[in-house]
């Protein structure tokens, strides 16, 4: 197949995705929004207030693009890894396997539903923060940069549980027992400098730490730790899943016998 | 140049299980060809690492010359797959598998959508066009599944079990269908459970037992195998008693009804001198059962009945 042709493979796959995207948007667009609002009247206005303020900021306005990552990391996961599995489970998954159409491709496919997802969600949650507090953005290359490099992360993240899945159980076990703690332990809601020397140590283990706070550093200007080194954890992991990504498919792991 | 070319293909899967046993098989260019075999006896196996469904233990396949290991991309475009289980999505748009799967075969966008158009009215499905594969019946899911494999033009077609679960008049057009195309320079590859559908359609057939090909032949030569034949003859009036034949073997199966079994040394012309001389006029004659499925159970049946046609497993192997 040639250049012309895989690219038309992808633009068939990624639109595939997209629309589901959107056909299901009740179940992928509304319920985050719910979430999210939920978050902001909670934690924000009435723990919030008590809080007072933290690096300087109101605490709303500082667990704001925490609370926007949080949204953009879960859906982007949650995409790939529902899309993908059910077409594992269901067996339509062998509609691309058996077309010439490259690994790459239904990687980048994949990816590009969930990352699609992930920042629609994204921009909702943006927008209902906006009615909550205020968003000054400090550094937009950085904020969309991140959160558009996040979310492709969590979109391969997500690809890679469901080559994994072999039931439905599997599919939430990483969200349940790995994705959610490391999130809520990444910075979200504090700042790390809170935390005694030893958990602040521990927290530099937790890559979402380093996207939390590249994103927050983008909006508000404010982080807890290098901005650079964030950049390059990021784009590592980005590398890495992508390459795993590619070698599981390549060998059909979980997808062929 | 063969359409399909398998040399010594092995399959063991994880848990031991030897599904294919260095099996050699070659389909030519505008064959029709029956892959046969019970239950597990690796037709599925064969098939799905043709389609790159599953991964091969060892050995070689091509396709139109095209080698899986070094040429995937070009051997999947020449190859189209109608798998045994359904393979939907059950909630997308009729018109949107099949224009998927053209795009995932590189065919841009409107092109796409003119084929799906093609393909669907092809198999009367236009109409449902804009169902979700969910609301089909059974024959409509497999003939929409014909229609995404064939929707990328496919040199290749190969069907496992397409007519499982069809009614007789949907099976009927489709092998008017499969026929058609066959004419027009498509290669099919076929598996089926129903032998009569092998017999009428295919030109070459190939029987697979227990991960190996016992049988690799054209469909006239297999059925030439056959030592024996049972006919059945229905007679215009009752038979009362029934004569001594010395030369045949004839039961009374009702009173208006013979079963007789000829050997290959033996013609019909005598059995019908006899008869008439016995004055009992046949008016119809029937195989008492498919030929092709008197030679599939001879090959693949343990014990005694398979000696009996050792010469064809031996000559296919």
């Amino acid at each position: 197949m040639n250049l012309q042709g895989q690219l038309i493979s992808l633009g068939t796959l990624g639109n595939k995705e997209i629309q589901r995207v959107m056909r299901i948007w009740v179940q992928t667009l509304v319920p985050p929004a719910i979430t999210m609002t939920l978050y902001f009247l909670i934690f924000g206005t009435l723990i919030g207030r008590r809080i007072g303020q933290m690096a300087g900021f109101d605490y709303m306005e500082y667990i704001a693009p925490g609370l926007i990552l949080m949204s953009v990391i879960t859906n982007s996961y949650g995409n790939v890894v529902s899309s993908f599995f059910s077409a594992k489970y269901n067996r339509h998954l062998e509609e691309m396997l058996v077309a010439p159409m490259p690994n790459w491709v239904i990687v980048v496919g994949h990816m590009v539903g969930g990352m699609v997802r992930g920042l629609l969600v994204g921009l909702v949650v943006t927008g209902i923060a906006l009615f909550f507090t205020r968003l000054p953005v400090h550094n937009l290359f950085i904020a969309v940069s991140v959160i558009i490099l996040t979310s492709a992360v969590f979109s391969l993240g997500g690809l890679i549980n469901a080559i994994f899945a072999r039931k439905f159980d599997d599919v939430s076990i990483i969200p349940s027992f790995v994705l959610a703690p490391l999130t809520y332990l990444g910075g979200v809601f504090y700042s790390v400098s809170l935390l005694p020397e030893f958990a602040q140590q521990l927290s530099l283990l937790n890559p979402i730490l380093y996207m939390v706070n590249a994103f927050r550093f983008g909006v508000l200007g404010v982080s807890d730790i290098n901005i650079w080194v964030a950049y390059l954890i990021i784009l590592a992991f980005l590398g890495g899943l992508f390459t795993l990504s590619l070698v599981l498919i390549h060998r059909g792991v979980g997808i062929r016998d | 140049m063969h359409a399909l070319a398998i040399r010594n293909l092995v399959k063991t899967y994880a848990n031991g299980v030897r599904a294919l046993d260095g099996i050699d098989l070659a389909v030519a260019e505008g064959d029709f060809f029956a892959l046969l075999g019970p239950n597990g006896a690796g037709k599925t196996t064969a098939i799905g690492i043709v389609t790159s469904l599953v991964n091969k233990t060892s050995g070689q396949v091509e396709v139109f010359g095209h080698s899986l290991d070094t040429d995937l991309a070009a051997a999947k475009s020449c190859l189209g797959v109608v798998p045994q289980e359904i393979n939907l999505n059950q909630f997308d748009q009729l018109d949107n598998i099949v224009a998927n799967q053209a795009g995932f075969y590189g065919v841009p966008r409107s092109e796409a959508r003119r084929r799906a158009q093609e393909v669907l009215e092809q198999m009367q499905l236009w109409d449902r066009r804009d169902d979700i594969a969910r609301n089909l019946s059974g024959g409509m899911k497999r003939r929409l599944m014909i229609a995404r494999a064939l929707v990328h033009k496919p040199r290749l077609l190969i069907l496992d079990e397409p007519t499982a679960g069809v009614d007789i008049e949907i099976r009927r057009s489709m092998w008017e269908f499969l026929r058609e195309i066959n004419e027009q320079g498509t290669t099919i590859i076929l598996t089926t459970h129903y032998l009569e559908e092998a017999e009428k359609l295919c030109r070459h057939v190939g029987i697979i037992d227990h991960g190996k090909i016992v049988a690799n032949d054209r469909m006239t030569s297999i059925l030439m195998k056959l030592h024996r034949e049972i006919f059945v003859l229905t007679t215009r009036e009752p038979v009362v008693a029934l004569p001594l034949f010395d030369e045949f073997d004839v039961t009374l199966l009702n009173e208006n009804e013979l079963q007789v079994e000829i050997t290959r040394n033996q013609d019909l012309n005598g059995l019908f001198r006899m008869l008439s001389g016995a004055g009992i006029s046949v008016i119809s004659m029937r195989n008492k059962s498919n030929r092709l499925e008197e030679v599939f159970f001879r090959l693949t049946e343990r014990g005694g009945e398979k000696q009996a046609v050792q010469p064809i497993a031996a000559r296919a192997s």
